[in-house]
C-alpha cells in the first residue's frame, strides 16, 4: 500500500530520477532521512525498478536500429502467455516486452546494430519458438519522444526573454 | 538634420531607460549561459486554457469586444474574486478587462494622478510605477524597504512620506523583485494609515496566488478600503500567461468608469481570444493554480536554502517566483557582482538595482526554472562567491 507522499516521490522520480533526496525533502516538506528510508522501502518492494537515462543515440557514433515486433502466440497449457514472454524478454536485445490487447499477442521492442541482425534474430531465434504463430516487424525510423521527453531541442527550448 | 528633441516631449524625454540594459544585451548574446532572470512562469498555459482559445478562433470570435470586456469574462472574473479573495465587484460597472496588468496600472495612474501630486512608490519594485507616475507631471515619492522588515512597507516610512499633496500609494505585494508579502495584520495597519490621510491605494496583486504558506489578503477586502483602492491583477502570474496579456481593474464605478475612458481612446478593448481563454480560465483553472504554487514552493525552498548553505544572505521571500539576496557583504555592486558572475560562471541573474536605487546591494533571482536547472546555478554561484570571498 503506497502512501501519499510515496506517489510524490515516485511522480518526481519518474520525471528526474537524478533529483536529490535533499531536494525532495525541501520539496515535499519532509526529513531527508525519511526521504531516503521511504526510496529505499520503494526500491526493496521493487516499484523503483531503476534509474536510467533517456539517450538520443543519433547524437553518437553508435550503429543500433530499433524494431517493434508483433507476435502472435498460442498460449500455453500450463503458464498461458507467461512462459513464452519470459523467454523472449531473457533476450538482451529485447528492451520491452508487453501482453496485449487487440490484434496480437506479445509486442517486444529490440534493439540491434543493422536491419539485418534484428531481422535475423527475429527470424531465428523467436519466430521458431513453441507457440510462436506469427511475427510482424516493423522498424523504427524515427524518434519523437521517450518517457515523456521530446527528441528535438527546439520543441522545448526556453524562449522566454523578458528580464523584469 | 531635423532637432528631434524640439518635438518630443520633455515628460517623456526625461524618463530614463534602464540603466542595466548593457547588462541584459551582454546576457543575451552571450552563448550557454545559465539563466535565472525571467519574470514569467515557465509553464506553458495549460491546454484547456489554449484550446478554448483556438475554439474561439475556429468560430469566427475576431471581433472587438465590448470596451469594458466580455461581460461573460468580467461575471467570471467577479466570481474569482469571491472565491479566492472574497471580494466582489459589479461586473456591470467596476470591472474593466484590460491589456495585461501594466494597462491597469497606467490607467490607474493617469485617472488619479496630475501635476503637483504625489503618489508613493515602496521600492525595490516591478519598474514601471515611478516613470509612469512622471509621465503624469505628478512625482513619484519612494519608500525604501528593507531587508530588516522582509522589504514590507513599513507603517512609520509610510506616515513620514504622506505629504498634503499625496494622492496614491502604490502596494505591489506579493513582490516583484523581492518576494515580499504583506499579511492581514500588516495590511490593516497601512489601512489605518491611508483612511487617515485620506489617501488612494493602487494594488498590484498580479502574483496573489503565489502565496507561500499563507492566504493572500487584498487590502481592499479590509473594512472600509474597497472604496479607496483600486485593485489591479491579472492572467499572466497565476495561469501562466504572460504571453496573453490579460489584466484587469476593480474599483469604484467613479474611478473605474474614467479609467475606462482612457481604456476606449488607447486600447478599444482587450484582445478578444484572449478574453475567451481568460473565461475558461477562471472557470476552470482554479486546479492549475494550485499545480503550479505547489510546484513553485518546491523551487522557492530550493533555492533559498541552497543560497543560505552558500553563505549568501538571504531573508525568506513568500510570495511570487523571486529571491532576493544580499551582496552586499562582498564589497562589491550588485552591478559587478552580477557582471562578474556572468563572465566568469556564466549564470544571468539581475541586478537588485534595477528595480530602483533600494535595490543596490541585492540581486534577484527567479527560481521559475526546473530543479536541475536551479541546482547547476547553485553550483556556479557557490564557486564564483568562494573566489571572490578570498
Amino acid at each position: 500500500m503506497q502512501t501519499q507522499i510515496s506517489k510524490e516521490i515516485l511522480e518526481r522520480l519518474e520525471n528526474d530520477c537524478r533529483i536529490s533526496p535533499r531536494n525532495l525533502a525541501l520539496m515535499l516538506n519532509k526529513e531527508e532521512g525519511e526521504i531516503k528510508e521511504i526510496i529505499g522501502e520503494l526500491e526493496k518492494e521493487r516499484a523503483i525498478l531503476g534509474y536510467k537515462a533517456v539517450i538520443d543515440w543519433e547524437k553518437t557514433d553508435k550503429e543500433y536500429v530499433t524494431a517493434l515486433i508483433e507476435l502472435k502466440v498460442v498460449p500455453q497449457r500450463d503458464g498461458g502467455f507467461d512462459k513464452i514472454a519470459e523467454k523472449i524478454y531473457n533476450y538482451e536485445e529485447v528492451q520491452t516486452a508487453y501482453l496485449m490487447s487487440g490484434g496480437f499477442d506479445l509486442a517486444v521492442i529490440l534493439e540491434g546494430r543493422t536491419m539485418r541482425e534484428v531481422a535475423y534474430f527475429v527470424a531465428e531465434k523467436i519466430a521458431v519458438m513453441d507457440g510462436i504463430i506469427s511475427t510482424a516487424t516493423h522498424f523504427v525510423l524515427r524518434k519523437y519522444k521517450e518517457k515523456g521527453v521530446i527528441y528535438s531541442l527546439d520543441e522545448r527550448a526556453d524562449t522566454r526573454n523578458s528580464m523584469l | 538634420m531635423i532637432d528631434y528633441n524640439k518635438f518630443l516631449s520633455p515628460r517623456v524625454t526625461s524618463v530614463k531607460r534602464s540603466g542595466i540594459r548593457k547588462f541584459f544585451d551582454i546576457a543575451e548574446e552571450m552563448k550557454d549561459v545559465l539563466s535565472l532572470t525571467v519574470g514569467e512562469p515557465d509553464f506553458i498555459t495549460p491546454r484547456h486554457i489554449r484550446d478554448e482559445a483556438i475554439e474561439s478562433l475556429k468560430k469566427g470570435l475576431t471581433h472587438y469586444g465590448s470596451n469594458n470586456g466580455i461581460f461573460e469574462l468580467r461575471v467570471e472574473i467577479d466570481k474569482y474574486l469571491k472565491r479566492r479573495f472574497d471580494l466582489s465587484y459589479d461586473p456591470k460597472d467596476e470591472i474593466l478587462v484590460t491589456v495585461g496588468v501594466s494597462e491597469a496600472i497606467d490607467l490607474a495612474i493617469r485617472a488619479i494622478l496630475s501635476p503637483g501630486d504625489e503618489a508613493i512608490v515602496p521600492l525595490p519594485a516591478f519598474v514601471c510605477y515611478a516613470p509612469l507616475i512622471s509621465l503624469t507631471g505628478a512625482a513619484p515619492v519612494i519608500i525604501h524597504t528593507k531587508m530588516k522588515d522582509n522589504f514590507k512597507l513599513n507603517p512609520e516610512d509610510l506616515k513620514a512620506a504622506i505629504t498634503n499633496k499625496t494622492k496614491l500609494l502604490i502596494l505591489p505585494f506579493p513582490n516583484n523583485p523581492t518576494g515580499a508579502v504583506m499579511e492581514k495584520p500588516e495590511l490593516e495597519e497601512i489601512a489605518k494609515i491611508v483612511k487617515e490621510t485620506d489617501i488612494l491605494v493602487l494594488a498590484d496583486e498580479v502574483y496573489a496566488e503565489l502565496s507561500y504558506g499563507f492566504k493572500h489578503t487584498s487590502i481592499a477586502g479590509l473594512p472600509d478600503m474597497r472604496e479607496r483602492t483600486i485593485l489591479v491583477n491579472g492572467f499572466s502570474k497565476a495561469y501562466a500567461m504572460t504571453g496573453w496579456r490579460l489584466g484587469y481593474a476593480c474599483a469604484p464605478d467613479q474611478i473605474l468608469s474614467q479609467m475606462a475612458k482612457i481604456h476606449q481612446y488607447a486600447i478599444m478593448c482587450a484582445p478578444r481570444t484572449s478574453q475567451s481563454a481568460g473565461i475558461k480560465a477562471m472557470r476552470d483553472g482554479d486546479p492549475d493554480i494550485e499545480y503550479m504554487k505547489n510546484d513553485y514552493n518546491g523551487r522557492r525552498k530550493i533555492i533559498y536554502e541552497g543560497l543560505k548553505e552558500i553563505g549568501i544572505d538571504c531573508f525568506e521571500p513568500k510570495g511570487a517566483f523571486y529571491v532576493f539576496p544580499s551582496i552586499e557583504k562582498f564589497g562589491i555592486s550588485s552591478y559587478e557582482f552580477c557582471e562578474r558572475l556572468l563572465y566568469e560562471e556564466k549564470v544571468a541573474i539581475v541586478p537588485g538595482d534595477a528595480f530602483g536605487e533600494p535595490g543596490e546591494g541585492f540581486t534577484r533571482i527567479c527560481y521559475a526554472y526546473s530543479v536541475s536547472h536551479i541546482n547547476k546555478a547553485l553550483e556556479k554561484i557557490d564557486k564564483f562567491v568562494n573566489k571572490i570571498k578570498k
